[in-house]
């Protein structure tokens, strides 16, 4: 049953970027399923005022969090008058014990788990695992993943790298499963598999889209039912949500929901779209008799202090900046070694984790800007890079954990005679002749850049030359 | 709503800001975006003392080594008069990094000037000059690769192609994922050689697949990247500044 478990850390982005790419089946699989996804998410905006929804829900989600703390305490007060108990945690670690708290206080066994990325943040199942109680994933993806001893390589579709092969093989491996490339067979084998535990757990364990504070409703967007059921069917509901999915009123829910299933997969709606306010009342037929909400912070209002960086707050978690990344469409997820991957985790983990361990992942991205394109909320995502890699080299304002780690001697001393060059125009001219004039000497071997494409070869004479012998023609 | 840009009519005279990768490797475009600009009779005013816009520096999180080098360009260009950049990625930074760069110093005001007043050169000859173009090459199949920085920094995935539509023997091939990188992204290609291979690699080969017998670009690094990708495959396929391309064909 056991097979050597691959640790993913974003300290060794490099080494996990070549292992990928080496893999032709890794690329094959993520090539195809963000192509599909790209087109996809086209096909829904297609009839839609694309600029103004965004602009839309960019304002929707700016608005909450400038008032953040207010609606924060608005929500924890709504919640408890519907009887949903609220709590707080400052890391999570802390939030961990709040939710095996809960669990061992109703002498829990097993645990079932809707999706939730927070969780995955918090590292809760190994917590739970821990105390002895035993944490199963609902979402088909997760459960894949689970039973490959995996992680996520994705926030929507969690085992997106796998393909139809692969599933049949692990779920005929771990559970038994007669081998198939029938989806809708592997389908219902998962489903009955999952039916049985459902029945069987004491708590569920879900995340949160939204978190409207006006109402103290808590809503869920899902498409295959196990939400619901993770949510319903145990006797205790625990949410666990990170504090800036907070939304300020009922009717900022719609436009988000439009452009965060439409982003994601391109739907225009998913199968379910659950809103919880309270536990079971009297006189109701099902519903848990205890609904809890844990909101986590773990680095959140750290970042809620910087102006700039508080944009990254707005991410309402669709994946949309991954699927039309052209790093991590390459790469993969589990590359980045983080709990959130591609664009939106190089803007996030380095808050999260601190630069030292995240360093590498602000520079994994071109910058060509098509993270920020399809953004359904505009987070700027290219020039929150860029923020950070001033962090990493010790030129920003120090607000993110390990700034100025990246600060090397060599590197600054190689900028500052670039700064040096550049600001003496002569000595540019000069040297720019210099190396047309050498340009037999130019090496032929420029380390990787010469292992995939020819040398660049500087021209015999630059511009600067040309135009003066121009003028100087002109004159004659 | 992203501000919609006003174009005036054709000016007088212009500036050029050739940027170092054009100074230094593909002077000739430098050289045949003046002829182009000329021949719709615009005087083309080229200040000695540019030496690079400041973007490699910026990108890296460099921003005070960046910030002295884009300052000692902003005081090259004192008249009220375009200033045009044959480079998505410098014009890019010059028209979207410059005023932030800047904000909040004594600079600020120059830097918004320049910043108002740069044009990437096929956005000044289709919106400006309004370009008319009489084809004189033979007839072949042609790839545009629109850099990252033109096509959503400076919103011109259009310009490039319909100068490239006016050339009569001209076939404009499409090759797939037109929009994505090439993997050039200044130093990300060094930071990540691999990831940026890989990339190169997918953009070359539909470069090729989809029949086109050159490529052109308006930017130096992606020129550079594909370009040197191809040849060292030896792949038929060779690499042409728009600026280039353009006077070749029509001159
Ligand atoms: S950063 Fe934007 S595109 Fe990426 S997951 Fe968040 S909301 Fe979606």
């Amino acid at each position: 049953m056991s097979q050597p478990v691959e640790i993913f850390t974003p300290q060794q982005f490099h080494r996990q970027a070549q292992d990928a790419l080496g893999n032709p089946q890794v690329r094959a699989n993520f090539r195809k399923a963000m192509d599909g996804l790209m087109v996809k998410r086209r096909d829904a905006f297609a009839e839609w005022q694309l600029e103004e929804l965004r602009q839309l829900g960019a304002n929707i989600r700016l608005r909450a969090l400038s008032r953040l703390p207010d609606l924060l305490e608005q929500l924890e007060e709504r919640c408890e008058a519907n009887g949903i108990r609220v709590h707080w945690a400052e890391d999570g670690e802390q939030a961990c014990r709040i939710v095996t708290d809960i669990c061992q206080q109703h002498g829990a066994r097993s645990v079932i788990k809707g999706k939730s990325m927070v969780s995955e943040e918090m590292h809760l199942n190994a917590h739970l695992d821990k105390a002895g109680i035993e944490a199963l994933e609902s979402d088909l993806g997760e459960y894949l993943v689970q039973l490959n001893e995996q992680t996520p390589s994705h926030i929507i579709m969690p085992a997106i790298h796998l393909n139809t092969d692969q599933i049949s093989d692990i779920m005929h491996e771990r559970t038994g499963t007669e081998r198939t490339r029938d989806v809708d067979t592997m389908t219902a084998a998962a489903r009955a598999q999952l039916r049985e535990r459902f029945m069987a757990a004491d708590v569920g364990v879900s995340g949160v889209n939204f978190a409207v504070a006006e109402t103290g409703t808590l809503c869920l967007v899902e498409n295959e039912g196990n939400g619901r059921m993770t949510t319903t069917v145990p006797p205790v509901h625990v949410a666990v949500t990170g504090i800036e999915k907070v939304v300020e009123h009922l009717a900022d829910v719609p436009p988000l929901y439009a452009l965060l299933t439409r982003s994601a997969t391109g739907q225009h709606v998913t199968t379910y779209f659950n809103m919880i306010s309270s536990p079971r009342r009297d006189g109701e037929h099902d519903g848990p008799r205890e609904v809890h909400l844990v909101l986590v912070d773990n680095g959140r209002s750290r970042i809620y202090q910087d102006d700039e960086l508080l944009d990254t707050l707005r991410c309402i978690r669709c994946g949309a900046c991954m699927n039309h990344c052209p790093v991590y469409t390459r790469v993969g997820g589990h590359t980045y070694g983080t709990t959130y991957p591609g664009p939106i985790g190089s803007i996030l983990m380095p808050h999260l984790l601190g630069l030292e361990a995240t360093q590498d992942l602000p520079t994994a991205s071109s910058l060509c800007g098509a993270c920020g394109e399809v953004c359904p909320v505009k987070i700027p995502i290219p020039d929150l890079l860029v923020r950070l890699r001033r962090e990493a080299v010790g030129e920003g304002e120090g607000n993110v954990p390990g700034a100025g780690v990246k600060r090397s001697t060599r590197e600054v001393a190689a900028w500052k005679s670039w700064q040096w060059l550049a600001t003496h125009p002569s000595a540019w001219r000069g040297t720019t002749g210099i190396i047309g004039k050498l340009r037999g000497l130019a090496p032929e071997h420029l380390g990787p850049w010469t292992e995939y494409r020819s040398a660049p070869k500087p021209a015999a004479v630059s511009l600067h030359t040309l135009i003066k012998r121009r003028r100087q023609e002109d004159q004659s | 709503m992203t501000p919609v840009k006003l174009y005036p009519s054709p000016p007088e005279k212009v500036y050029l800001f050739g940027t170092c990768l054009i100074d230094m490797f593909f002077p000739e475009a430098g050289l045949d975006a003046v002829r182009l600009l000329e021949r719709e009779g615009i005087e083309v005013i080229f200040p000695d003392d540019q030496t690079c816009c400041g973007q490699p520096a910026y990108t890296s999180g460099y921003h005070n080594e960046a910030r002295a080098v884009a300052r000692a360009q902003l005081g090259l260009f004192p008249e009220d008069w375009p200033i045009i950049v044959p480079s998505g990625s410098c014009g890019g930074m010059m028209r979207k990094h410059y005023p932030s760069l800047f904000a909040g110093t004594a600079d600020e005001a120059r830097a918004e000037s320049v910043a108002a007043r740069v044009y990437e050169l096929t956005e000044f000859l289709v919106h400006v000059c309004q370009l008319k173009l009489e084809d004189k090459g033979a007839a072949e199949k042609v790839a545009m690769h629109t850099s990252c920085s033109a096509r959503r920094e400076m919103g011109l995935a259009d310009t490039g192609p319909a100068l490239l539509a006016q050339l009569g023997q001209v076939d404009v091939v499409e090759q797939e994922r037109a929009a994505e990188c090439c993997g050039f992204g200044g130093t990300f290609a060094v930071r990540h050689p691999q990831v940026s291979a890989a990339m190169v690699e997918d953009k070359s080969q539909a470069i090729e697949a989809a029949g086109a017998q050159h490529f052109v670009t308006s930017d130096c690094g992606c020129l550079m990247n594909i370009g040197g990708r191809l040849a060292h495959r030896d792949s038929g396929v060779s690499g042409e500044h728009i600026a280039s391309y353009l006077w070749r064909r029509t001159s």
